[in-house]
């Protein structure tokens, strides 16, 4: 299991792209996606809504569990991805790629975000 | 303190296969090898291979046998012909379930009764409490096998290549001792999972070399390795009840909708047993004022009920509660198993809805099974 180099992650397993005119994409980590199993449904924020770092704003669904979603950063949501609200399992297959989960404009400075490999290391012990 | 979860036979070849482990009472277990969705549906068309080897066997023998067994369980166990197996329940004097077994007549004084890994505890300090004045022994054998389940539409074809016991001539719910792939087995066709399919009880030191052989005659036939994951949502589209969920020691068997398997007329004992005056009141009960019925549903939507949540009126008034519930594979929709009121327990009866932490989400009342598969 790989995390990519370039993305950083929050300790409730998601993780966040370098930002493009103040804008990340969010999704779970590999990690988090084989910890839960079949993800089955997804409940993403309305596009506008303004999330804060560390409070819950969605909800992942798999065969035994149900996950809370945590907002990684402060921002208003500028897109979500619907392929994923249309085929959960996106985020089995495609954890890094097809099966992120939203856009957000930054607005506070992230909170406590970790690299790729301080990451790794936080999922080991 | 806690103990070290017990680990069975076949532990190095789930870690081997790269399974997620999960903790089941007290034994360490695989939940699932891949996606416990792909294991779900290769047992519904194909065929898998479970480790159930955490289901606790206790040996019963003696001139005996028979008359402690109908007076210790609510089934007619004396009736149970040499090479059968039968469905019952363990029940205390209140008439609560403390288990339901499969007990299978091995030899006419010798029967092996199948608890459930989290009760085969109480299940044998019971059995062997209520042996006193009976001629019969009660041995603890969970250590003496391990148990490896075959189910699937190809599992009689899987097994015929490892085997010459008459497959075709073992009936649902028999078991006859044989050898499969060197090995010596009990063969039984028996299963938790709605599916054709058979149970084999190995000594544990045979375990891995069974499991090597089912796989490799499996290769073709898409046989693969199955998780607990895949077992619950299999046996929830069948409808089957789960202890501690659907069965407690709080719900009688006539509670469950499982009267049935209580037997007041029995082989030997002139019908008396453990439980008997209470289930006799419960039988009435149930049978002129039912409190709570045990019903199908599924859900319209696609959040998932989940043990516990409270199934709703139209009024929002509370009609009862999930005891199972999971995103059916078979259905494509998420489905549960449910206690509710009488009032509300007639298929398609109108406004019922799940609350799924705090929204209530409609759901369809329907007669249990789920899925019954083509014979």
């Amino acid at each position: 299991m790989s995390n990519p180099q370039q993305l950083r992650y929050s300790k409730e397993h998601e993780w966040l792209s370098a930002a493009e005119d103040g804008v990340s994409t969010v999704g779970i980590t590999e990690h988090a996606a084989n910890a839960l199993g079949d993800v089955v449904y997804v409940e993403l924020p309305e596009v506008g809504k303004e999330i804060t770092a560390g409070e819950t704003c969605g909800e992942l669904e798999s065969t035994k569990s149900v996950s809370d979603l945590y907002a990684p950063v402060n921002g208003e949501i500028v897109e979500i991805n619907e392929d994923v609200v249309a085929d959960p399992s996106l985020v089995n297959s495609a954890p890094f790629e097809g099966g992120w989960l939203f856009k957000v404009k930054i607005s506070g400075e992230p909170g406590e975000l970790l690299s790729a490999d301080e990451y790794a290391a936080f999922i080991q012990s | 303190m806690t103990d070290a979860p017990r680990r069975t036979a076949l532990d190095a070849t789930h870690r081997a296969l790269g399974a997620t482990m999960t903790d089941f009472a007290g034994w360490d277990m695989p939940l699932r090898y891949g996606s416990e969705r792909d294991e779900h549906v290769a047992v519904r068309t194909r065929a898998g291979l479970f480790d159930l080897s955490h289901m606790g066997e206790i040996t019963v023998t003696g001139p005996q046998a028979a008359d402690l067994l109908d007076h210790a369980l609510v089934g007619n166990i004396g009736g149970v012909k040499t090479g059968r197996a039968r469905y019952t329940m363990i029940c205390d004097a209140e008439g609560g379930i403390l288990d339901d077994l499969i007990v299978y007549r091995l030899a006419d004084r010798e029967y092996m009764v199948v608890a459930n890994a989290s009760n085969a505890q109480i299940v044998l300090d019971a059995l062997t409490e209520r042996a006193a004045g009976f001629d019969a022994a009660v041995r603890d054998d969970r250590d003496a096998y391990a148990l490896l389940a075959v189910q699937g539409p190809e599992s009689p074809g899987i097994l015929k290549r490892l085997t010459d016991a008459d497959l075709d001539g073992l009936k649902y719910y028999a078991g006859l001792p044989g050898t499969v792939a060197g090995v010596d087995a009990l063969i039984a066709r028996t299963g938790y999972t709605g599916e054709d399919g058979f149970e084999l009880f190995v000594r544990p030191e045979h375990a891995v070399t069974l499991w090597q052989a089912l796989t490799e005659a499996g290769k073709d036939a898409g046989l693969v390795p199955c998780g607990l994951s895949c077992r619950d949502t299999l046996r929830l589209e069948a409808g089957m009840p789960l202890y501690g969920h659907e069965l407690t020691r709080a719900t009688t068997p006539f509670d469950a909708g499982l009267g049935r398997v209580v037997k007041f007329e029995k082989t030997t004992n002139d019908g008396d047993f453990v439980g008997r005056t209470a289930l006799e009141a419960a039988a009435a009960r149930a049978e002129t004022a039912p409190p709570r019925k045990l019903v199908g549903l599924i859900a319209q939507g696609r959040r998932v009920p989940r043990a516990g949540y409270p199934v709703v009126a139209a009024d929002g008034a509370v009609i009862g509660e999930v005891t199972s519930g999971a995103p059916s594979p078979t259905l494509g929709k998420p489905i549960a198993i449910a206690y509710v009121d009488a009032a509300y327990a007639t298929p398609g009866t109108e406004g019922v809805a799940v609350d799924i932490r705090g929204t209530h989400e409609p759901y369809e009342v329907v007669a249990l099974p789920f899925y019954k598969r083509q014979k």
